[in-house]
């Protein structure tokens, strides 16, 4: 029994890092950048929805709405202000300046919020559910985090193949001068690509921080890099890659620590990773682009 | 300075600007006009400019995205610990400690960068770069839960569990798990520093301008040319990667030897990607811009420390800006001119000692 629990809250970690995920993997594939900054919004998000429950005085579905809304509007500005000018610049350049984003993103949390570790309050207040006459016990989050991931995969799925602007932005990710070309404006696109990432962020760092509460400015790092191995795990570019990779990176990770090794369970996540890569180079459900001389 | 190449004489200005930095900032210790927390920080800005440089061979010459340099810093780093410390009764002479640390340090980077880079160099463009920052987060999950101790018998190595104090005969713990390295004599020197700096800069600018460095620009340039002249891929990327992780281990080691208490945590991804913002600042391939990029932007939060609690956002903005700046198709037309015209200016002064160089 005690596996269930531990793949349940595998799957339940791993829907986290796949919502975040999607962020990486949705920029990578309209911009192609790799968005460090992603994982600080998630702690923009978290300390947001922090503020709303505890000074604020809101309940938790409000406080989210604020995480969200905040998140979304930063994830334009951040686009509109460091990445847009940087558009046609080397990816490297771009790399860099998300990194300056990122610091500037954790600095500024230091100085509103100081160093001291914060106690998220969990935006879920209901019992663990208990089944089999008490010998398997699952905490209402993981329960919680694994529903709002399934509706966020399949709406976004339903977005992006079935609405106006998802098909812009499938265009846009495969040729963007074409795209451009037939009337599809490149830029909102692009800006919408970035407000759902982000706005997905704020959701992921309210569910992650729910189920481990130590808030810190640097809270975002691990799960971003966490994340972007997902992304890269799964295929970067594709958004059922980044579900796929997420959930299997979570269900990893919890069951590395629980049955080989508690300290090396980062270690074992990565050297999965290495060995899928080595075996498929460019993710479990990426394209494999042929060359052409 | 006609009978020198070009080349030759852009080694030698790159030669010229690290011994005039060594000496300034001797006769400016010396004379106590550098205040404390700069001196203490010149051995680090040392390391950083080796770790520039060594990078720079890997990003900039390679032109693979590397996010785990670090992780070979730390090899070095605990590899140069261990030695050091083991050696202490038996080795007397601390610059000869030193020497064989940073040996150490270097041999076993090179170990790993081998075990590393065959896999990982397999790997393209993003993909690659995810792989670096897989073994750079391994190596230290590793030495996190390593424990080396060091008595009468010889070496203790354990994973996972402690070693205690009963289990050694008149020894004493040198790797102690998650909480790192304690007790470590100080033997680092700005000196050594500025010797580690000249001896990475002459291995990496004569790989640079030997064939084999050719070779790898080449399979940096375009790839599929490179091989179908004959250029044994494997071969050249392997090469440029192992020399690179060879010189951050020989770094790696002089920082540890710095501190007398040093954690595997210090050698996160964080240390890598600062290392990286050096590198992409100062030019890709620029081994010059390099060695500038690292000293200035090492010293530029400690410069800003009159702003105190903001300094580290300054930075931020700074790097922003610095790359808005630096890609900015306006600001780069016009930094053309300026450079076409002060190149112009030379042309007419002197005429062009190779005759038909062209305008590059």
């Amino acid at each position: 029994m005690s596996f269930l629990t531990n793949l349940i809250n595998g799957v339940s970690l791993g829907s986290v890092y796949a919502i975040i995920a999607l962020g990486y993997t949705m920029v990578y594939g309209i911009a192609k950048m790799l968005n460090f900054a992603h994982g600080d919004v998630i702690m923009v998000g978290a300390y947001m929805c922090f503020c709303a429950m505890n000074y604020w005085g809101m309940s938790p579905l409000p406080g989210i709405l604020v995480a969200v809304v905040v998140c979304t509007a930063l994830g334009i500005i951040i686009e509109k202000l460091a990445y847009k000018p940087l558009r046609g610049a080397t990816s490297l350049a771009v790399l860099i300046t998300a990194i300056g984003v990122s610091y500037f993103l954790q600095n500024a949390a230091l100085l509103i919020f100081t160093a001291n570790q914060k106690s998220f309050t969990s935006v879920v207040n209901l019992p663990s559910l208990t089944l089999f006459g008490g010998q398997l016990t699952i905490r209402a989050i993981a329960i919680v985090t694994v529903i709002v991931s399934a509706v966020i995969m399949v709406a976004l799925t339903l977005f992006v193949n079935r609405t106006k602007v998802g098909k812009a932005m499938r265009a846009v990710s495969e040729d963007k001068e074409a795209a451009q070309l037939m009337g599809i404006n490149v830029n909102a696109t692009i800006s919408v690509t970035f407000a759902i990432g982000s706005g997905l962020a704020a959701i992921a760092g309210v569910l992650y921080l729910s189920a481990y509460p130590n808030l810190v400015p640097t809270t975002g790092s691990m799960p971003g890099i966490k994340a972007f191995t997902a992304a890269v795990f799964g295929g970067i570019g594709s958004i059922p890659g980044a579900m796929l990779g997420g959930i299997l990176l979570g269900v990893i990770e919890i069951l590395g620590k629980a049955y080989i090794s508690t300290e090396m369970a980062d270690a074992i996540v990565f050297a999965v990773l290495i060995i899928i890569l080595l075996i498929k180079p460019t993710g479990l459900l990426g394209r494999a682009v042929r060359e052409k001389v | 300075m006609k009978k020198l190449t070009k080349n030759a004489r852009s080694n030698a200005v790159t030669y010229a600007i690290v011994i005039a930095f060594y000496v300034v900032m001797q006769v400016l210790s010396g004379s106590g006009h550098l205040s404390n927390s700069l001196t203490g920080q010149l051995i680090p800005i040392c390391v950083y400019i080796c770790l520039a440089i060594s990078l720079n061979l890997t990003v900039g010459i390679l032109g693979e995205l590397s996010l785990g340099h670090a992780g070979f810093m730390s090899v070095g780093a605990f590899t140069g610990i261990v030695v050091a410390m083991s050696l202490q009764s038996s080795v007397a002479s601390g610059p000869v400690r030193l020497v064989l640390a940073m040996l150490a340090g270097g041999l076993l980077a090179t170990v790993v960068g081998v075990i590393v880079g065959v896999p990982v160099l397999r790997l393209r463009g993003d993909y690659l770069a995810i792989v670096t920052l897989a073994f750079g987060e391994i190596i230290k999950n590793i030495i996190n839960n390593l424990y080396v101790a060091f008595d009468a018998s010889g070496l203790h190595v354990r994973m996972l569990r402690p070693i205690t104090a009963s289990e050694l005969t008149d020894g004493f713990l040198i790797i102690n798990g998650p909480q790192g390295a304690s007790g470590v004599t100080k033997l680092s020197t700005f000196t050594a520093g500025f010797l580690l700096i000249l001896f990475t800069l002459f291995v990496v600018l004569n790989l640079v301008q030997s064939r084999s460095g050719r070779a790898i620009m080449a399979l940096r340039d375009n790839r599929i040319a490179a091989e179908s002249v004959g250029i044994n891929i494997t071969k050249y990327k392997l090469m440029a990667f192992v020399v690179s992780a060879a010189l951050a281990g020989m770094a790696g080691a002089l920082y540890a030897m710095n501190f007398t208490t040093i954690a595997a945590k210090k050698f996160d991804f964080n240390t890598s990607i600062l290392v990286l913002v050096f590198v992409v600042l100062g030019g890709m391939g620029n081994i010059r811009g390099s060695i500038i990029a690292a000293a200035v932007l090492y010293v530029l939060p400690e410069l800003l420390r009159a702003m105190n609690d903001y300094r580290m956002l300054i930075y931020a903005v700074v790097l922003i800006v610095v790359m808005l700046a630096t890609n900015n198709p306006v600001l780069k037309a016009f930094l053309a001119r300026v450079r076409d015209g002060f190149t112009g200016l030379f042309r007419r002064k002197s005429p062009t000692p190779e005759g038909g160089d062209g305008d590059e």
